[in-house]
């Protein structure tokens, strides 16, 4: 499936963010090659989720430079409003889909039509081609039979479940989830958790912000370790998580295993 | 530690038999409520048209054969009501979008517009636009120049309402959209405004109700309206007190027809989602 395997799709690089006076990334480089699935982790206020925010510009980062599969941006906070500028924006947004602690499922369409609706206004396909590919990813979700439903009659799990589907509609390079489980009961988790879980195996790219150890343990090919807008620590899963190397890392871990566990 | 006491299992369960009386018993309540409202209303008019009528003032042949009369004033009351809404609608559309514009002139123009008609009074604003505005030689007939004056007036009102609804839309609806590459126009067009429309239709029904009793104020620059019949056969007449109850009478019998279609527009559109 992948003709070149090691080919980098995102690139990260030396991105700085500020909000007002507030330095919230430090500097952050990062490369994501095809089908690696990479988690974020970190305590809140980290930066995590404003990295995720700031490369497909939810958040115009303040200094650097976002690659996205071969298309590269850099970040120009001073001339947002450019026209030729926002429309590079909107390329970068085209090869990346985004998924939000809060679903924000659009609330006056049904299932089916949060799935077609980009894909038939900003891609350009036609009704059937939309539809069909709708079909195939809330069949995939496991929400097919939901499709006419509007999303208040769906529950968490399953809102985030479209979510997912409204996203992979759009056919990504790379899919960022920022923080996806944490709105959810906690009964509810399983089954987000297990359809990222099966597109990460599948080979989707993947950026996910978690505090689900466990998931990242399962389905990670590499976590990023985040502490005031730098990226601490980085490695394979069972590294970081099970024998971290900086004292950071280990006492974020030591505290959050406390708490998850009290 | 503080030591709670161990909970009991509740000793009463509700049966579904039970459910079903527990229901019907409260759906009789809300009957018994409905009933004794309308009854207390039905006592109260009943008693101010019998003392009206008791004290031998009012005059049942002027009521008769000018009621009709003042009456067809009702349909030109409604014209400029319409005429209004739409002009005042288009306005506050514009309007909205001017007060949250990132261009300045925009901004200002519309800020201006919004500053200027709700820091004046409306009346002020129909007698600028009939009497004033001919001395710079823009002359208007009476009809046309009222529903100019209406429609700006509430469409200042209206264009705060409109910026508010679209800012009430959940920042995250618009991110989700941008997320999915949608340019800016789409992201207004496809995901805010039908949300933000939702949201002001309450309002805008408020304001269409108190439209419909400000529109008697055209009267003054001679509009054949419901006010302006009434205070002309009464004053000729001398029958005031009949004429201005009749027209009191309608104005409030079209308010109360409207609530009611808004109501049920705003059922229908609470259900839409679900």
């Amino acid at each position: 499936m992948n003709n070149e395997p090691d080919k980098v799709i995102v690139h990260v690089e030396g991105v700085h963010k500020y909000f007002g006076r507030l330095h919230v990334l430090r500097g952050v480089d990062l490369e994501v090659v095809r089908g690696e699935a990479v988690m974020l982790i970190g305590r809140s206020g980290s930066g995590k989720t404003t990295l995720l925010r700031c490369i497909n510009f939810l958040e115009e980062p303040s200094a650097g430079a976002i690659e996205l599969d071969g298309l590269r941006v850099d970040a120009d906070p001073l001339r947002s409003r450019d026209r030729a500028h926002r429309e590079q924006i909107r390329q970068i947004r085209l090869r990346a889909g985004m998924l939000f602690q809060e679903f924000n499922l659009f609330p006056h369409m049904t299932v089916l039509q949060n799935c077609i609706e980009a894909p038939i206004r900003v891609r350009g396909l036609g009704r059937d081609e939309a539809v069909a590919l709708a079909e195939r990813y809330l069949a995939k979700v496991g929400l097919l039979d939901k499709r006419d439903e509007h999303p208040a009659r769906l529950s968490g799990g399953q809102q985030q479940r479209t979510a997912i589907a409204r996203a992979l509609c759009m056919e990504p390079k790379v899919l960022m989830f920022d923080e996806p489980t944490s709105a959810l009961d906690p009964e509810l988790i399983g089954e987000v958790l297990h359809v990222m879980e099966e597109l990460a195996h599948e080979g989707t790219t993947m950026i996910v912000v978690t505090h689900e150890m466990h998931f990242a343990q399962e389905a990670a090919d590499r976590v990023l370790f985040m502490e005031e807008g730098e990226i601490v620590e980085q490695g394979p899963p069972e590294q970081v998580l099970n024998e971290p190397r900086d004292d950071r890392t280990k006492q974020f871990l030591r505290r959050f295993l406390a708490t998850a566990s009290a | 530690m503080a030591q709670y006491p161990e909970l009991t299992k509740p000793t009463v369960s509700i049966e579904p038999d039970m459910a079903a009386d527990l229901d019907a018993g409260q759906r009789r309540g809300r009957r018994r409520f409905r009933l004794q409202f309308i009854l207390v209303w039905v006592i109260l008019i009943g008693a101010l048209v019998g003392a009206l009528v008791a004290i031998n003032k009012i005059d049942p042949v002027f009521i008769s054969t000018w009621g009709p009369f003042i009456l067809g004033g009702a349909g030109l009351t409604i014209v400029i009501c319409v005429g209004s809404i739409v002009l005042a609608t288009m306005l506050a559309v514009l309007g909205a979008f001017g007060r949250l514009s990132r261009n300045p002139v925009t901004f200002g123009l519309a800020s201006l517009y919004v500053s200027l008609v709700r820091g004046t009074p409306l009346l002020v604003q129909i007698i600028f636009i009939y009497f004033a505005l001919p001395q710079l030689g823009i002359v208007l007939p009476a009809l046309p120049a009222g529903i100019i004056a209406l429609g700006f007036n509430y469409g200042a009102y209206m264009t705060e309402i409109f910026r508010a609804g679209i800012q009430a839309v959940p920042r995250g609806q618009r991110e989700a959209a941008e997320a999915l590459a949608m340019p800016e126009r789409l992201v207004m067009r496809r995901i805010v405004l039908p949300q933000a429309v939702r949201i002001v239709i309450p309002a805008i029904g408020n304001e269409f109700i108190a439209m419909i009793k400000d529109s008697a104020l055209v009267s003054i620059i001679g509009v054949t309206e419901l006010l302006w019949r009434a205070e002309a056969i009464g004053t000729q007449k001398f029958r005031t007190l009949e004429a201005i109850l009749i027209a009191a009478l309608v104005y409030w019998v079209l308010t109360i027809i409207f609530s009611f279609f808004q109501e049920r527009l705003e059922r229908r559109m609470a259900r839409a989602d679900r």
